[in-house]
């Protein structure tokens, strides 16, 4: 926050107090559910985001508890909503949209958009993180810390392996000729350097969206009571994915830290690297060599899943609660503070608007890898979402570790989750 | 009222506080649990039903609790054993005047008293491809590079190592208060009859730790099956369930997909099968225990 808006909230301050209204002296308390899925200070960051919002509402109590991973924070939001008393605001992932709609655990974002204003707010988000907040003509969740899947490169080990430092993999074949050009083995056939590595533990199915994006398929529908995990081009990217592995001896054999991948590219250990945009600060503050970033390299097209977490509104909250909180989500994704959100993370800013502020120009400017994730939105699609949204994705998830472990082929790995998914979702429609 | 009525009010109201806890965090949450198992999960919209045996009949198709039920056979057969023959021979070595007993004893117990979750971010670095530390030892000595936890060969041999490394060190504790409990004499005697240190062990000193044997075995047992931590730390049940054991399938089935009904019925076959394994225990195993 600068001092112009500080003095600008204190004298709206000064004016409120003067006419002292009887709803704006109501105070309410905020409390906050948020998870950390990156490296970098995020406490840090939101705590003092708390502490400005306070200062210009005084009113408001914002009280934000650091609940873990994704998976822990939901775990803890739907505890406290089945006790009577769960947090009024939490970050959570865009796609557990289905299942907390289903437990009646939120409410829509829609009753408080009220004047024209409010309207603009709602449309300046980036489509592409909407397909996940919204669902029929509702809107669930507000776009907080997005992001998407971008390949990070060594451009010290792309020039000792005579590849053009400059120039990233921009097709499936490029990828995995670069990544030949990258790996390095010694006499005894122990593999010292990886040309690449996509994660696959914990969540592979996000990182795998990546590549079906690419082969054309869509692993389910956008009302998430069907999913299409059998289609030949869900099945073609996980043979692409297996035979970087099993086949060219390029990737890692077996299942991928997803946490201690960043940490491989770090050591030289991989040269090309998939993960999250969140990464990008984490990266350039720990990376001792120059690294680029870039756009997933396209198959039949270019495309990766958008990802990461939404705002969600708390159904059990008083009515006084649910208002502080829709003017603290309003404060927070102003294009100044989107800005430096992204700025501090490597998160997507959430608006077009973001990257058009002063503070955003300067930063890439400084930083031209940190548009990458942006320029990817237009061919992003929506993250795996569906009812009943853990299981559908574990059986997902567990056909790709078979896959990938070399238990079952692709095929059948790919038709047996599909049938469970099946299983599933059949009384959804 | 006379004082018998007294003392059994006042022994009845010392009792209470604690009755009170066990009854609510222990017997009430059994009852209520095997109720659910015969329910359908409760949703928004769709309040609990009675289904009888649907979720057991569920459970006998379900592959994942199969593999479940087959690794955690695996990891109680590979920790329970290792872990206590390792904790009786350490126990025995710490138990002789050797120099820096203190400091060994010491070392033997660390893991013990560090959280699950730390140790389990230490050895997440130990089984690190390619540079973490098995590697590094590894390839010292010319071997090939393996994803310890990223294999289905592996991944629960890696997990058995961490619960022994972890649990080794707790019994050896029991073992060690038991053997400084035999009376001195013993050994005086055995030496005096010119008995070998082999003999001395297993005539005297096995025999009558065979009470620790029993309780250290029933806890091992009981680790055996309640263990989670390090499983979220380091595999998340993965690849593809290799190290998916019950209780970690219990919380995935109960707080991950909220089908608490089926996580009710999970839990139960869990309750029936360490109560069988009390009831041989303390039932037979203990009548055998005394030295007589």
């Amino acid at each position: 926050m600068d001092r112009r808006e500080f003095i600008g909230g204190t004298a709206a301050l000064a004016g409120s107090l003067a006419v002292a209204k009887p709803a704006l002296a109501q105070s309410a308390e905020l409390s906050f559910f948020y998870p950390v899925a990156v490296g970098g200070p995020i406490t840090k960051l939101i705590d003092s985001y708390a502490a400005g919002f306070e200062k210009e509402n005084p009113t408001i109590k914002v009280k934000p508890i650091y609940a873990g991973t994704y998976q822990e924070t939901i775990v803890k939001a739907l505890t406290a909503h089945k006790s009577g008393t769960p947090p009024v605001l939490s970050v959570l992932l865009s796609t557990d949209m289905f299942t907390l709609i289903d437990e009646e655990a939120i409410v829509s974002f829609d009753p408080f958009i009220k004047t024209e204003d409010d309207k603009k707010w709602l449309s300046s988000f980036f489509p592409g993180f909407m397909a996940n907040s919204q669902t029929g003509g509702k809107t669930w969740g507000i776009p907080f810390q997005r992001s998407t899947v971008v390949l990070y490169w060594n451009k010290e080990l792309f020039k000792e392996a005579g590849l053009d430092p400059e120039k990233p993999p921009t097709s499936w074949a490029q990828q995995l000729e670069f990544a030949q050009k990258l790996t390095k083995r010694d006499a005894a056939g122990n593999t010292s350097q990886w040309g690449i590595q996509i994660p696959s533990s914990g969540f592979p199915y996000w990182l795998f969206q990546g590549l079906t994006t690419q082969a054309g398929a869509i692993l389910a529908n956008p009302a998430g009571d069907k999913t299409d995990y059998a289609n030949p081009g869900v099945v073609e990217a996980l043979q692409y994915w297996v035979d970087l592995a099993q086949k060219h001896k390029v990737h890692p054999p077996g299942i991928v830290e997803w946490g201690t991948t960043p940490r491989d590219f770090f050591e030289k250990k991989v040269a090309m690297m998939w993960t999250t945009t969140g990464n990008l600060t984490n990266v350039r503050a720990n990376a001792k060599f120059p690294f680029g970033v870039a756009v997933l390299p396209a198959g039949k097209k270019p495309g990766s899943p958008t990802g990461g977490g939404n705002f969600y509104l708390s159904k059990k909250a008083s009515p006084a609660e649910q208002e502080a909180a829709f003017k603290f989500v309003r404060w927070i994704t102003t294009p100044e503070r989107a800005a430096q959100w992204s700025a501090d993370t490597g998160y997507v800013a959430v608006t077009p608007a973001a990257y058009e502020t002063e503070a955003m120009k300067k930063y890439v400017a400084d930083f031209p890898q940190a548009l990458v994730a942006r320029d990817q939105l237009p061919t992003a699609v929506a993250e795996l979402s569906t009812h009943e949204n853990q299981r559908v994705t574990k059986a997902l998830n567990d056909g790709l570790q078979a896959a990938l472990t070399g238990t079952k082929q692709p095929a059948q790995a790919m038709t047996e989750a599909q049938a469970e998914a099946e299983r599933i979702l059949k009384s959804y429609r | 009222m006379n004082n018998r009525a007294t003392a059994t009010i006042h022994g009845w109201l010392l009792l209470l506080p604690a009755m009170a806890c066990l009854a609510l965090f222990t017997h009430w949450p059994a009852i209520a649990s095997f109720v659910d198992s015969f329910m359908s999960t409760p949703r928004a919209r769709r309040p609990a039903r009675f289904v009888g045996l649907d979720n057991y009949q569920q459970m006998l198709a379900d592959p994942i609790f199969w593999k479940a039920m087959a690794n955690n056979l695996w990891f109680a057969a590979g920790t329970i054993p290792t872990s206590i023959g390792l904790a009786l021979l350490m126990a025995v070595w710490v138990n002789d005047k050797i120099a820096g007993r203190t400091l060994v004893r010491m070392a033997y117990f660390t893991p013990t008293i560090l959280p699950m979750i730390a140790v389990a971010n230490i050895w997440l670095f130990f089984f690190t491809p390619q540079y973490g530390l098995l590697e590094q030892i590894v390839a010292a000595f010319g071997g090939r590079s393996t994803n310890w936890l990223g294999s289905q060969d592996t991944a629960l041999y890696a997990v058995t190592i961490v619960a022994i490394w972890k649990e080794a060190g707790f019994f050896m504790i029991f073992y060690l208060a038991a053997l400084q409990a035999i009376p001195p004499s013993l050994g005086e005697a055995a030496a005096i009859e010119g008995a070998s240190r082999w003999t001395f062990f297993r005539r005297v000193q096995f025999p009558l730790l065979m009470p620790t044997t029993l309780f250290v075995l029933i806890n091992a047992v009981i680790n055996a099956f309640r263990m989670i931590d390090h499983i979220f730390v380091m595999t998340r049940g993965g690849p593809d369930n290799a190290t998916t054991l019950l209780l970690f399938y219990i919380y995935q089935v109960g707080f991950g997909f909220w089908d608490t009904s089926y996580a009710a019925a999970l839990t139960c076959v869990l309750l029936l099968l360490l109560a069988l394994v009390a009831f041989v225990q303390y039932g037979w195993l203990e009548r055998r225990t005394h030295y007589q």
